[in-house]
């Protein structure tokens, strides 16, 4: 267990360390909030409508951008082949790359879902949903992503490959949270949205580690 | 153990196999496809849809085949990961091109056919996307195959790949049927039999028939070119190395 978060401690350190950490994710998130108003226009009627589906794609584009990072530079200095050595097991090790991850650039970028959709016109009460969907979006991102990572490696061009492997796979939390928003803002029950991502992010949670460990040592052969 | 009989795992096996079956694959194509095609065309015009209801003959059974072979990938890709069978994965990276193709032929039928029809090219409907994310899952498959230079790993990475499709796939269409549905529900294989009338059904089912056996016919050549292209790769070898 010691080893375990001794694990957790040095991919969270190393994810909010390397190469800027999270103020490159939301930093890209802001950016790409500040982009929509201006090729959608400024009308407050017309941004509202799509505040919150804005917001929430464009959520899953920034947790796109760390993801090369993810196993490629232990791979690279050998550090992944120790890990595949340690009593523990690959699988373990992938999830807590991916946890990690999720709390060094999906927790800040939580944070910033609310700010981004509220400052796109959406209301102030959608704010906890979104920091919500947000959250928990972001586990499956992290661990959808993290199979795309490691299925990459050692391919040319890794980082663009990454995101044609994920997108497709990010359709289904996508439909989720963005379900969930949608339905919160006509005054409808939102919770089977919600509800439904949460799933994904569990099942993706417990599978993704196989899918990753199995790339890994494809990888690593 | 291996789940396969000897003339799918034999490569030797293989190549007579398919010596003649590929060849009679494609004759019962030709034969059911110009049955289905003479069928489909001297059936009735429909009563709403005019001629146009013809597109259903050549749009369903693409549509079919874009699922069945991604059935056959992903089958294809378990036998190479667990059992390290060489011919499973030359039959998987046969497949995937031929799956992205028949995919892209749903999509530009449907939209052909969508535009008499609907009104409209494309829209945000839920068989129609989940069709387009398939495609999409066609391309990253083939686009990791290709940029790694070693073939075994990328074979490996690409069956992983292939696997955790068929596990999401089944998710993303529902998903996108929770999201949104203009298409029409399953017409022709569902419970309780099938919704359209006899005078179409049995045009679609020939020409479905047909498509089947152009694939199988398409695929035994694929994997016929790609052990040729290994085994010409494994005497360019022994030839360098003297």
């Amino acid at each position: 267990m010691s080893r375990l978060g001794a694990l957790l401690a040095r991919e969270t350190a190393l994810a909010w360390g390397r190469g800027g950490g999270p103020m490159v994710s939301v930093g890209f998130y802001a950016g790409v909030a500040t982009l929509l108003p201006l090729a959608i226009g400024p009308e407050p009627a017309r941004l509202a409508a799509i505040a919150p589906g804005a917001a929430w794609v464009a959520l899953a584009l920034a947790s796109l951008l760390s993801l090369d990072r993810l196993f490629e530079r232990d791979y690279e200095d050998g550090a992944l082949d120790h890990l595949a050595l340690s009593p523990v097991p690959l699988e373990l090790t992938c999830a807590a790359k991916c946890f990690g991850q999720w709390l060094a650039t999906g927790a800040p970028l939580a944070l910033a879902a609310p700010i981004a959709a509220i400052g796109l016109g959406a209301p102030l009460a959608l704010a906890p949903l979104i920091f919500a969907c947000a959250l928990i979006g972001g586990l499956a991102f992290a661990f959808t992503g993290g199979i795309g990572a490691a299925l990459t490696l050692g391919a040319r061009r890794g980082g663009l490959l990454t995101a044609m492997i994920v997108l497709p796979l990010f359709v289904p939390p996508v439909i989720f949270g963005g379900g969930a928003l949608a339905s919160f803002l006509a005054g409808l029950p939102w919770t089977s949205g919600f509800a439904l991502l949460a799933a994904y992010a569990a099942a993706f949670v417990a599978l993704g580690p196989l899918f990753m460990a199995a790339a890994c040592r494809n990888a690593l052969s | 153990m291996i789940p396969a009989p000897a003339f799918l795992s034999n490569p030797e096996r293989f190549m007579a196999f398919s010596r003649w079956a590929a060849p009679m694959f494609g004759a019962i194509a030709v034969v059911l496809g110009l049955a289905g095609l003479w069928l489909g065309w001297t059936a009735p015009v429909d009563y709403q849809q005019g001629a146009t209801v013809r597109i259903l003959f050549i749009h369903i059974p693409t549509a079919w085949m874009s699922e069945f072979v991604y059935v056959c990938l992903a089958g294809a890709s378990l036998l190479s990961l667990v059992w390290r069978q060489l011919l499973a994965d030359a039959a998987a990276q046969a497949a995937a091109p031929l799956g992205a193709g028949f995919t892209l032929l749903t999509l530009a039928t449907g939209s052909l056919w969508g535009r008499p029809e609907w009104g409209t090219w494309w829209v945000w409907d839920a068989r129609l996307t989940s069709e387009l994310v398939l495609f999409l899952i066609y391309l990253a498959y083939i686009a990791l195959r290709a940029s790694m230079d070693d073939e075994t790993k990328a074979a490996r990475a690409a069956a992983i790949l292939a696997l955790v499709g068929a596990v999401n796939l089944p998710i993303i269409h529902y998903s996108v049927t929770w999201w949104n549905t203009l298409h029409q529900g399953a017409s022709v294989f569902r419970a309780g039999g099938s919704a359209l009338a006899p005078v179409f059904y049995w045009p679609a089912i020939l020409m479905a028939l047909a498509y089947t056996s152009a694939f199988g016919s398409l695929w035994l050549v694929r994997i016929r070119g790609e052990v040729w292209r290994r085994r010409a790769e494994a005497a360019a070898l022994r030839v360098a190395k003297g």
